[in-house]
Order: structure tokens, then C-alpha cells, then sequence
């Protein structure tokens, strides 16, 4: 066809094939799922149509002779300052479609980054540091609600906690695996977390879909969530995990429900979630039966009830402008775990407009929770969860600086397993093997390479945390955590630093 | 002793370990020029061959039988069981092209070389700690490992 | 232990290498009347041919008898087996006493009661010095007739065409091959010779070998009439079990040595292996003499073991014969022309004449029993596994080999890891 639409033509990558080192092995051809390469039987050899292409990668990735390079297309466009390409593009699809413009993975939109603006405090002849491979460091963290006073009593056998104590999970270091649902990623997925979870003695989210049976063997490592469309949920689910999360909202599309196709239900997401093969699996925007405070107070303590109290329950909801009362609420409400969802979170799919521009940064969320929490005395009956953008290790030392007693990471993970952010999870076609059903697609992800991954980064990550610590003079997270003495702020107008509870640098 | 082991819920069909096997058994052993020169001339061809079937592929060569058809088949002495490496030896010198074992193999490990009266078989790439095309593969959809006799 | 083997050829290497597997220091000694070491038997065709020289001809390093600790009592004739003292006299006057002995004397070429055989100029084809004889033969003849137009009849022909002799075939069937191939294949095969020169004479047969007064061949007499001249014969029509040294020693005998699934005969201490065993066959319910190579080895091996005392049973022969005429490879294994009318056959064959290829499997009660391919063989093999592991087949996997895309991944489930990825193949969780 000589003519293309407008929108094909404008598109955002290209590929450059080094001819000479082009073996034509067509394990590209193999590689793309988006159908760019192609073997040429006239010519004989291996080609491509740019206009496929996603930048995912993945042929650059296993090309054996590095024959390949793909590049962004530089922009067609007059420089505009307003209209960015970005706009301009969209406007081309949706006249053409019609539709509402899909995207997955976390907003790449450049609002503030405030992890960038905080730097880390250092021990300098005043106080020692300390080296972390010679002397003990404490990473280990309990989540779920604290008692405010602890009552002793005499025994003959010496003295015993009288308090009757709430249950908490205990995490190795202070990460966790954050809610991505079998079904938006693939079951190897699933399995590499729940393996790496277990080895590193840290947790893994179900996310709203439910857990399949032969994963219940990971359950103490497992929290289990219970969303909106209540997929998957049963009293054996419930009883599963090692604790439960109710899922109010997601940072990257506060405010709005979830749409699994139905393209994505195979045998084994309908058997975990309990819906036909091939039907739509929706999650509506609400919980039907919470639209109060007190909802949510009931449905607490419903699962509560269901799991005997013998887990701690979470509440995760989207980072939105009026969050630290919200949280407030949220634990006034019973739950244990607030987890609190950056407007950076990643998700499989979500409307661009939604994803772009509802919710606030987690940084200035997370602050605004942990002081309004200690404001009104009630931070100790519940932990909180920092989810939503966390990069690196230093992110998570930042988080927890502002108040977090733990990060959820999500993107982070996906990238260790290869992810290369290319934002097409809605389709389904994921060339990484990630956020794909299909079979042929989805055992690119080798549940024990990927395991091995998760693991790796997250020991990584402990190790740098170590250092961290050590080099505040710090032995122990606990002291960390609300310590935000141990930033300052650069960049930051006096609103900003106020809301974080941080000092400008050089103060 | 270690043999090779395809895992086909790993396999993703990228066909890397064939490129691997083609380059590790040509004389420049570089990618480019094995195929793009030697693969014409000299007819190199891969020793391993991924199979598909819908989503299921897997990467087969030759499972160095503990009691090898080929071998039984052999007419010329070209194929030979050798019990203390375990490997299914293959002496091109002496193969007369018969396709005795091409046709014996019940897991259809032989080839014809594509131009000469000799046939193409896994070798374990005799003389390489760990075979080319394990070490190609990107998923571990094949494993070099001791699993006892067989 | 004590290990006598009667014969040298490849059952005889295979039972060496089936008793090493098991008992590394029992005596062994190999009873040969040939008088080179083992050789490989069908090469004789390329050696008379000139594709291959005698230093070729070896089946195993010169080093293999020292190696697997082996006497060799080369040019040595067997000539009675008494199986109650359990020993084997030699012509020499020796006697050999055994523990376990192996009878390996594979077959005798069949020469048909025809008027003119005896006598110079009509050779047979089955042995190293057969091709010997026939090298020299090729340089003072013009013309020869082979009889027979099986394998190695065809072999034979093939070979002394390519020394520049004019070679005539003559076959009682209506076609060449018609043991191993079909009409079609067979026709193949035949236009493939009728284009490089080599005539064929079929369902028709040789009633005289014609001598001038000297004795010397002048020709062939066909029942047809027809005169074919030649000043050599070749007769190739087959190969019948040297059983006579077993018959002797009161051992069973059908048509070869009845052997068990051990390769034990009727004398628990005797065994047979190799062209002169009737054993056991994979398809057929029933021992068969299959006079081929694979078949051999494997009885040879396979009766080492069990001699050796491991208890490992042989799983049965198949019939396979796998032979390339001028560039025209082809491969015919099982069961390839069932009998008309034959209960829950099904035959599928296709013929490209354009390419010179064709393809025909045979199954029966929906498993595959048989197939002949031509020109494209590079699959054989899978097939020969559809046929060895007996597996069933819906119509799905049966379409897929009808046309000719066998796959391993074609198994029934289970069966590949077994055989490929046995442990750590468990589903993965």
C-alpha cells in the first residue's frame, strides 16, 4: 500500500541494520512480537519495517553480531514548545481511532522527581560510621500495627509481655515485591517473585488476581490482595498469605477501575480468578460496598474476622491530594499497613491522560502522611508502605527518611527481569515475555533466571542500604525511618521543603 | 559424565544456539564470517536444530545415546560410542555417506551436509569446556550437566 | 569367564562392546575364518567401486582388539561346537573350551540351482574378498551380468559400473528392490539406473550361464529368450544363515538360530547374533531371520550383555535398509508392502516425479510400521522413532507425517523429557 496513515509514518523509532555484520540468522524476526523484522524472500535477506517498531529492544538484545541499533525518530516537527510532539502525535491517533489513548508501565511525564532533590546526610568526626561488613547492621523490619505502651507482668519464670501484641509480617530488609496480578504479568512471573521473595526472606504482592493453588506453598512469603472486582478471593485465598492488602486505588490511575481483556483469561488466570476463560475480567473504579470511612472499617474487619487475626491487614490507595487525611481515615479504620501508591507507579494499562496527570508524587505523599499520622498520635497502629518510583537503593533510604517503613518496588523488578520500559503492556505482545499470557512469549522469562534476578537486585540493594546506614552512623533502620534530619533538599522552594519536613541543604 | 539437556518450557526459538553451533565449527570462528562466507563455501551447517510445534519449540541434537542406534548403524567405523566421555564420536574421514544413521536415529539427530557425502552430528563441541550452544542460549533452555549414567 | 565368539563380523564387534559394558576382564576370543579384522561388510561396495580404499575398510581402530582385551584367532575354521563339554574344535585340531559362546557366522551367499554355475567367471558378493576378486574381474571383462535386484545386487551392479564395465541386472519380480521398496519407489530406482547406463531385465530369470568350450562365461540365457553377454555373472540374490555349526551341536534351527529375547538359544549357554539369528522382531510378533547390518550389531551387543550376565533384553529388530543409487538417496524401514487386504492397514504415499522424491508411510491399527523415502531423507529418522516407540496417533500427529513434518515434539506428552531432559523436567512451580 503506497499510502499509510498519517500516524504510521509519524513514528517513534527506527531501526539501523548493519548490513555487514548482518548474518541474517532471522533471530530478530523470531525476537519481535510487533512483526518489524521479516525475512525477504525476494532479496534474500533479513528486513524491517520501522514503522512496527516500540523500542523494546529486545532484537538489539540478542542479536549475536550487535548488528543492530534502534534509535528514537527524530522529531518531523517544527520546534514548538507547547505543541511537543507527544500532542501532536496523539492528536493524529485519535483521529484516526477515536479512542482513548492506552498506555502501560509508570508516567514518563517530566514532573519533579523529588528523590533528586534530597541528599543524604554523612558521619564526619562527630559521630563514628560505621562499616557494615564488620559490625552488625539491623535491616530488618516489622509491618503492621505497634502498641503505644508496652504492660509487663511478673511470672515465676521472670517477667512477660502483658500487652497482647497485634500480628506484623517480619521482612529480611525493607523491600517488597509490590501488587502486580497474575494476569498482567505471566504465571513465571509470578513464580520467580514468590521464589525470590522466599529465598530473601521479604514478600511478594498477588495483586487482584487471585493466587493459583501451587503457589500456595510460597504463602508465607505472600501478601494476598483483595481488589474491587474481588477476583480470586476465598476464604482459602485469604488464609494464604501472610497478610492481607485491600486495594483502593493505584497511583498510576487514581480513581479508576482495571480491565483485564479477555484475550489475556486463559485456562489458568480463569481457574485463579475465578472467571470464564476469554470474558473481560473488570475491576471497577469503587468497591461497590465501601463508599465511607466506616465501609472500609467493615470490610477491615471482615477479612480480619475471615483470617482468624492472625495477619495484619493493608489498605493501598493512590497518592491523591487530599492523601494524609485519607490515610488518616485508612487507619482509624483498622488497617495495620497503609500503603501509600506514588503517581509514578507503573501499571499494564491505563488511560495516558489519567496516568500523566492525576495523583501527586509519592515523596510529597509519604511526607505529608507520616506527619499527619504523628500529628494526631496514631503513626504506631499502623506501618506504612512507601510504592511508586523508587529507582535505587538511595530512593528507599530517602523513603524511609520521610517516614516509610517500607517500599513496594514493581518497575524496578520488571526491569531486573529485562523490561525496557517500553509501555506497550496493554497489548498483551510484551517481546520481554513479561506482560504477556501467550505462551510463545511468556517463557522468555525463565521462572529461574528471573527468580535469580529479583533476588540479586534486591541483595543488592540491601548491601547498598548497608552502606548508607553505616555512613550516617546509623546500625539499625528503625533509626532511620522518620529521621529526616538526615536529609536536606536542594532545588526546593520553602512549600516544598516544608511539606517534605526537610531542611534545605547548607541549613 | 555431562550431556546437554533441552528444557522446552524454556526454549524461546531463537535459534541462537544454531548460530553458535555454525560459528563454534567453522574454521574462522567468527559470527560473521561463518555465515556469510563459510556457511556458502564450505557448507557449514548447524549441528543442533530447533523444532516448533505452535509455542512449544525446542533446541535437539544428538543425546549421545548410552546404546546408540547410530552407532550400531554405522557401516565404516566413522561412528563410535565412547564409554569413558560418554560422547557419540563422529570420524568424518571415515563416513562413506551411507544415511544408515541418519535413518537409525529415532530422535532424528543426523543430517546430510549439505554438499558433501558426509553427515553433520553434534559433536559436544569436542574440545570447549561448556558446548557453544549452551552458552548462547539466552534462557537456559539448554543445560550442561552431570545427571548421572544417561 | 570365558568368552568364545564364532565369526568376525559387526554382531561379533557388537557382543565385544556388550561384554566390556558389563564385565571388564572375562576372557575373550574371537573364532574367525576371514582372515582380516573386522571389517565394514556393505563398504565392499564402495571399495569395488574406487570411492574408498582398503585401509578404509576397518570397522574399528586397529587398537580396539588390545583395547577391549580381545584374542583373535584369525583364518581359523570352526568345525563343530560340543555343547555338553562346552568347547569349539578348530580345524587347526584346537579345542577352545567356553563359559558363554556366541555363534556370529552370519549368512552364506544363496547360489540358485542353475544350469552353468559351477566353475571360473560367476562370483558372489558378500565378502572383502569378493570385492578383491571383482576389482581384477572389472579389468578384463566388458560386460556382466548380476543376478538378483536387491540391494546387493543393485550394490554390485552400481559398483562395477563406475569400473567402466557394461552391467546387465536380471530379477525375478517385476521390479528392482522389491523386498525393500514399492512399485514406485522401485521405478524410481530404475529409471535412475536406465539414465546412467545400467540395464534392467525384470520378471524374467537367468536359466543358464552360457560357456564357451575353455569354460569361460559367454553369457546369460534368460527365460525370455533373451541373450545378455557377459564374461562374468555375479550372482547376488541373497544370504542364508550359516546355522550348520548349531544344527550339529543339536541346537534348535528354523531358518537361523532360535534365539530368546536374551539372544540365548535353545542351549542356555550358547548365543546367537548377526544373519544367522532368527530373533525377535519389533513389528511382527514373531522371530524373524533380518539379514541386515543394524539388526547385527545390536543382537551382537545386546547377546553380549545378557552372556556377560546383565539382564538386558533386546528389544527386537527392525528392518531397515538405508542406500543411495547415483545421488538418489533412499531409506526403507518396517514394514513397507503389507499384504493386500491386510486387516487396519493404512498407506500414504506421495510421488514427486518432477523432484525425483517420494514419500510412503505405512500404518497400521494407527500406529506407524513402515515408510520408504526417496530424495528427501533428512527426516527418516523421526519417523523410524514413530515406528520404535510404537507410539499411537491422532489424526492431527498423523496428518503432520503424512506430510511429511514429523517432529519429536510430536510425542505423546512426558515422553520427550523422558528421553530428553529426564530429571528436573518436572513442571515448573
Amino acid at each position: 500500500m503506497a499510502f499509510a496513515p498519517i500516524n504510521k509514518n509519524y513514528h517513534d523509532f527506527f531501526v539501523v541494520r548493519d548490513k555487514d555484520a548482518c548474518i541474517n540468522c532471522q533471530v530478530c524476526v523470531r525476537q519481535c512480537s510487533y512483526g518489524v523484522h521479516f525475512w525477504d524472500e525476494a532479496r534474500q535477506c533479513v528486513r524491517h519495517d520501522n514503522t512496527k517498531c516500540i523500542g523494546c529492544h529486545r532484537c538489539e538484545a540478542l542479536c549475536p553480531t550487535q548488528a543492530l541499533l534502534i534509535q528514537e525518530k527524530p522529531s518531523n516537527f517544527k520546534a514548538n514548545a507547547l505543541w511537543r510532539p507527544v500532542f501532536i502525535k496523539n492528536i493524529y491517533k485519535q483521529a484516526d481511532t477515536g479512542g482513548v489513548l492506552l498506555s502501560g508501565m509508570g508516567s514518563p511525564a517530566d514532573i519533579p522527581v523529588y528523590w533528586d532533590n534530597l541528599l543524604l546526610d554523612a558521619s564526619q568526626v562527630t559521630n563514628p560510621s560505621i562499616d557494615p561488613l564488620r559490625e552488625p547492621m539491623e535491616l530488618r523490619t516489622f509491618l503492621g500495627s505497634k502498641p503505644t505502651r508496652l504492660e509487663f507482668e511478673e511470672t515465676p519464670e521472670g517477667p512477660r509481655v502483658k500487652t497482647k501484641l497485634k500480628p506484623n509480617i517480619a521482612l529480611n530488609f525493607p523491600i517488597m515485591f509490590s501488587a502486580m496480578s497474575f494476569g498482567s504479568i505471566n504465571f513465571n512471573l509470578h513464580i520467580a517473585m514468590a521464589r525470590a521473595a522466599s529465598e530473601l526472606g521479604t514478600y511478594y504482592n498477588t495483586g487482584e488476581g487471585g493466587l493459583h493453588q501451587s503457589l500456595y506453598k510460597y504463602g508465607k512469603n505472600t501478601i494476598v490482595q483483595v481488589a474491587s472486582g474481588r477476583f480470586g478471593v476465598h476464604r482459602d485465598y485469604l488464609n494464604a498469605g501472610a497478610a492481607i492488602e485491600i486495594k483502593i486505588g493505584q497511583g498510576a490511575k487514581p480513581g479508576i477501575g482495571g480491565h483485564l481483556p479477555g484475550e489475556k483469561i486463559n485456562a489458568k488466570v480463569s481457574e485463579t480468578r475465578m472467571v470464564p476463560i476469554g470474558s473481560d475480567a473488570i475491576s471497577p473504579a469503587p468497591h461497590h460496598d465501601i463508599y465511607s470511612i466506616e465501609d472500609l472499617h467493615q470490610l477491615i474487619y471482615a477479612l480480619k474476622e475471615a483470617s482468624e487475626y492472625k495477619v495484619p491487614v493493608s489498605v493501598k490507595i493512590a497518592a491523591v491530594h487530599n492523601v494524609a487525611a485519607i490515610a488518616s481515615g485508612v487507619v482509624r479504620a483498622g488497617a495495620d499497613i497503609v500503603a501509600i501508591d506514588g503517581m509514578r507507579g507503573g501499571t499494564g494499562a491505563a488511560p495516558a491522560m489519567i496516568r500523566d496527570n492525576v495523583g501527586i508524587p509519592i515523596e510529597l505523599a509519604l511526607a505529608s502522611v507520616d506527619q499527619r499520622l504523628r500529628d494526631e498520635g496514631i503513626r504506631n497502629n499502623a506501618s506504612i508502605v512507601a510504592a511508586g518510583g523508587t529507582r535505587c537503593s538511595a530512593d528507599v533510604v530517602k523513603a524511609i527518611a520521610l517516614g516509610a517503613d517500607a517500599v513496594y518496588i514493581g518497575t524496578a523488578a520488571l526491569l531486573a527481569v529485562g523490561c525496557t520500559l517500553c509501555a506497550r503492556c496493554y497489548t498483551g505482545k510484551c517481546p520481554w515475555g513479561i506482560a504477556t499470557n501467550d505462551p510463545y512469549l511468556a517463557k522468555r522469562q525463565n521462572p529461574d533466571i528471573a527468580a535469580k534476578k529479583m533476588a540479586n537486585l534486591m541483595k543488592a540493594w540491601a548491601h547498598e542500604i548497608e552502606e548508607m546506614l553505616g555512613g550516617m552512623g546509623l546500625n539499625s533502620i528503625e533509626s532511620l525511618r522518620g529521621n529526616r534530619d538526615k536529609l536536606r533538599a536542594v532545588g526546593l522552594n520553602q512549600i516544598e521543603l516544608d511539606t517534605l519536613g526537610v531542611k534545605a541543604a547548607g541549613r | 559424565m555431562k550431556k546437554i539437556y533441552p528444557n522446552k518450557e524454556v526454549c524461546i526459538g531463537c535459534h541462537l544456539c544454531e548460530v553458535a553451533c555454525v560459528t563454534a565449527h567453522s574454521k574462522t570462528k567468527d559470527h560473521i564470517l561463518a555465515h556469510n562466507v563459510e556457511k556458502a563455501q564450505e557448507g557449514l551447517a548447524p549441528r543442533r536444530n530447533v523444532a516448533q510445534e505452535g509455542a512449544v519449540c525446542v533446541a535437539l541434537s544428538c543425546r549421545h545415546c548410552q546404546e546408540p542406534m547410530c552407532v550400531a548403524a554405522c557401516i565404516s567405523g566413522a561412528l563410535t560410542k565412547n564409554t569413558e566421555t560418554g560422547r557419540c564420536e563422529y570420524n568424518e574421514e571415515q563416513c562413506v555417506g551411507c544415511w544408515s544413521c541418519l535413518m537409525a536415529c529415532p530422535f532424528g539427530s543426523i543430517r546430510r551436509h549439505p554438499f558433501k557425502e558426509k553427515i553433520v552430528k553434534c559433536d559436544m563441541c569436542a574440545g570447549r569446556d561448556t558446548p557453544a550452544c549452551v552458552e548462547a542460549c539466552p534462557n537456559a533452555g539448554l543445560v550442561f550437566e552431570d545427571r548421572g549414567s544417561d | 569367564m570365558k568368552y568364545v565368539i564364532v565369526g568376525n563380523g559387526v554382531a561379533s564387534v557388537g557382543a565385544i562392546e556388550g561384554i566390556r559394558r558389563v564385565d571388564p576382564d572375562g576372557e575373550i576370543t574371537v573364532i574367525s575364518e576371514e582372515s582380516s579384522p573386522t571389517y565394514g561388510r556393505p563398504l565392499i561396495s564402495y571399495l569395488l567401486a574406487g570411492k574408498i580404499g582398503p585401509e578404509r575398510m576397518q570397522l574399528r581402530p586397529v587398537t580396539f582388539y588390545d583395547k577391549f582385551k580381545v584374542k583373535m584367532m584369525l583364518g581359523t575354521k570352526v568345525t563343530g561346537v560340543d555343547a555338553k563339554a562346552k568347547t569349539v574344535a578348530t580345524a587347526d585340531g584346537h579345542n577352545y573350551p567356553y563359559d558363554k559362546l556366541l555363534i556370529a557366522t552370519g549368512g552364506v551367499p544363496f547360489i540358485p540351482p542353475l544350469s552353468g554355475k559351477d566353475g571360473s567367471g560367476v562370483y558372489s558378493f558378500t565378502t572383502l574378498a569378493h570385492a578383491e576378486t571383482l576389482i581384477d574381474v572389472a579389468k578384463n571383462c566388458k560386460n556382466v551380468v548380476v543376478i538378483g535386484g536387491g540391494l546387493i545386487g543393485l550394490k554390485a551392479a552400481e559398483s562395477l559400473h563406475d569400473r567402466g564395465v557394461k552391467v546387465s541386472i536380471v530379477e525375478l519380480a517385476p521390479r528392482v528392490l522389491s523386498a525393500a521398496f514399492d512399485d514406485k519407489a522401485g521405478n524410481l530406482v530404475a529409471k535412475r539406473l536406465d539414465e546412467v547406463g545400467i540395464s534392467v531385465h525384470c520378471g524374467t530369470q537367468a536359466t543358464e550361464i552360457k560357456r564357451d568350450a575353455g569354460g569361460a562365461v559367454q553369457g546369460v540365457t534368460l527365460k525370455d529368450g533373451t541373450f545378455l553377454p557377459a564374461q562374468a555373472v555375479v550372482i547376488a540374490i541373497g544370504v542364508v544363515p550359516a546355522s550348520s555349526l548349531a544344527k550339529d551341536a543339536g541346537i534348535t534351527v528354523d531358518r537361523g538360530i532360535i534365539v530368546d529375547d536374551s539372544l540365548a538359544s535353545s542351549d542356555p549357554d550358547v548365543y546367537a547374533a548377526g544373519d544367522v539369528a532368527q530373533a525377535k522382531d519389533l513389528i511382527l510378533d514373531e522371530n524373524r531371520v533380518v539379514p541386515i547390518w543394524p539388526n547385527a550389531f545390536n543382537q551382537g551387543f545386546y547377546a553380549g550383555k545378557n552372556m556377560a550376565g546383565a539382564a538386558s533384553p533386546y528389544s527386537g529388530g527392525l528392518a531397515m535398509n538405508a542406500i543411495a543409487f547415483y545421488g538418489l538417496p533412499t531409506v526403507s524401514v518396517g514394514v513397507v508392502n503389507p499384504a493386500p487386504g491386510e486387516q487396519g492397514i493404512e498407506v500414504a504415499d506421495n510421488l514427486d516425479e518432477e523432484h525425483g522424491t517420494y514419500r510412503k508411510l505405512v500404518f497400521k491399527d494407527g500406529k506407524l510400521v513402515g515408510y520408504v523415502l526417496l530424495g528427501e531423507i533428512d527426516i527418516a529418522g523421526l519417523y523410524t522413532g514413530f515406528i520404535r516407540f510404537k507410539f499411537p496417533l491422532d489424526a492431527e500427529t498423523k496428518e503432520k507425517l503424512v506430510s511429511g513434518r514429523p517432529s519429536i515434539l510430536q510425542w505423546p506428552e512426558g515422553f520427550f523429557d523422558e528421553q530428553f531432559n529426564p530429571v528436573g523436567a518436572q513442571e515448573i512451580v
